[in-house]
């Protein structure tokens, strides 16, 4: 069964169209990189596979959680019910560009308050396990800093283990080096290496051509709402097909 | 005004004083929550909801205090005695402290609304939203990570409020609370003095101090982020 599965997803803001009938899914392990210029529609994208925009038409799906799907008479997206929705939110975690820390919590804390508030873990159990990530993610003597008292990449590296507390089925990344200068986008782009290592099931939207190459099954070329090219990521960025995909990549080489 | 009478009128403003804190804390304790829930209130969707809240905020914070004490005292008050006696033969009677405490509590329920509202949408929608992607509930998001922010952020203008209230308690005594200043008022008169202004004075400036270094506490503890 798929992970995740989308159809025909429209989205429009107001009388503006920024995703125009995406369809796509994913398998348990596959790591699929979605890439494009800015204003294509990924991010959005992300979004409304996590539940914080709501699409106008299309169907998504989690393996068996069906999250929204057209209603015959309308043509129009109808949700699930929230408590199945809730059951979805379980199902995925998201990295956000600007981390998104609870400032007012520790690391320590970040990482357990969904864990035991949201899981119903006990706070002992939660610890031991943010322990753990934490030390993953090389971040273990930091557990009781504050968020304002790390770097943009310690900060990313602490919401990724954020978001594998909850143990996601799938984890997205919306941009999560596009904040950070270069000497620190190594550092995050390693814990994702390691974490596809693992067959962790992830959707990458990234800037990082060569890191999308290597680190991805597969390669989404977005523009303007629509997908334009899609496959093997060597194929896909090393020899594009379509001309926008050239065009788009050529000015990535140049630089 | 020799110094066994300035001692005697001391000790005797000290009690008075304790009316003055009464105020003071009571307001506190019902505005400082009612302050919030007009503040989720105001900011509904639902657009007359919203718009109620306008107008009491409006009211509130647009008319003078002293004339809402004047107001609730001889208006409101006994409208409600003479409710509650017709429906349910109860002869209840408000005092002027409680009357007052009720005045101020509306009054600065307001303005601390405003103050929630500014500290509320000062924080980014990327907390809402990491929130929410790990499952916590609207309830949870509000109590655990917005309020929180909310908080350490609008000390600063609270700290203000919290000052202009110990004085602003100064105006119960236009319904006839005697406080701080109604005592002091009338032993100027009768001693012929301004010693007791002054004294009265060094009140309000005790109890603001002890505000203020309240807040400088509260600020540093929970100086975590900035």
């Amino acid at each position: 069964m798929k992970v995740l599965q989308a159809t025909d997803i429209q989205k429009s803001f107001g009388k503006n169209p920024v995703l125009r009938g995406i369809s796509f899914d994913i398998s348990q392990g596959e790591v699929l990189s979605i890439i494009g210029p800015s204003g294509s529609g990924k991010s959005t994208l992300l979004r409304c596979l996590t539940l914080l925009e709501r699409i106008d038409s299309g169907y998504i799906a989690y393996e068996d959680l069906v999250m929204a799907k057209n209603d015959a008479a309308s043509g129009k997206a109808v949700y699930s019910p929230a408590p199945v929705l809730q059951q979805i939110r379980r199902k995925f975690g998201l990295v956000f560009q600007n981390f998104n820390l609870f400032p007012h919590f520790s690391v320590l804390r970040n990482i357990t308050e969904a864990p035991i508030h949201v899981a119903g873990k006990s706070r002992d159990e939660a610890e031991k396990e943010a322990m753990a990530l934490l030390d993953k993610v090389g971040l273990a003597e930091k557990a009781n800093a504050y968020p304002c008292e790390l770097s943009g990449g310690q900060q990313q590296r602490v919401a990724i283990a954020r978001a594998l507390a909850m143990h996601p089925d799938i984890l997205f990344f919306d941009e999560p080096t596009s904040a950070l200068d270069p000497e620190l986008t190594g550092e995050i782009l390693k814990v994702i290496r390691n974490l596809a290592e693992e067959k962790m099931t992830m959707i990458i939207v990234t800037h990082e051509m060569a890191f999308a190459r290597d680190v991805s099954d597969r390669v989404i070329f977005m523009d303007e709402g629509v997908i334009v090219e899609q496959g093997d990521p060597k194929q896909v960025i090393e020899n594009p097909q379509s001309e926008r995909t050239k065009a788009f990549l050529s000015r990535f080489s140049q630089r | 005004m020799t110094w066994d009478k300035i001692l005697n009128f001391t000790l005797q403003l000290t009690s008075n004083a304790l009316t003055t804190l009464q105020l003071f804390f009571m307001t506190l304790l019902f505005a400082l929550p009612l302050g919030l829930l007009t503040a989720v209130i105001r900011m509904s969707r639902i657009r007359p909801v919203s718009y109620i809240m306008r107008g009491y905020l409006l009211v509130m914070r647009g008319t003078p205090l002293m004339l809402q004490l004047i107001f609730f005292m001889y208006g409101v008050k006994p409208a409600i005695e003479n409710l509650l006696f017709n429906a349910f033969g109860a002869s209840v009677t408000f005092s002027r402290l409680q009357v007052a405490i009720f005045s101020f509590t509306l009054n600065y329920a307001a303005y601390f609304a405003e103050i929630y509202r500014g500290g509320i949408e000062s924080i980014p929608a990327g907390q809402r939203e990491a929130a929410n992607v790990l499952g916590f509930s609207k309830k949870q998001t509000f109590f655990r990570i917005i309020l929180p922010q909310v908080v350490r952020k609008i000390l600063p203008p609270m700290g203000n409020e919290f000052m202009t209230l110990v004085k602003d308690t100064a105006l119960a005594r236009i319904i006839g609370v005697v406080e701080i200043t109604s005592y002091a008022e009338k032993m100027q008169a009768f001693y012929v003095s301004v010693l007791p202004v002054v004294i009265a004075g060094i009140f309000y400036l005790l109890m603001n101090a002890v505000v203020s270094r309240c807040f400088a506490a509260a600020e540093k503890r929970l100086g975590y982020y900035s």
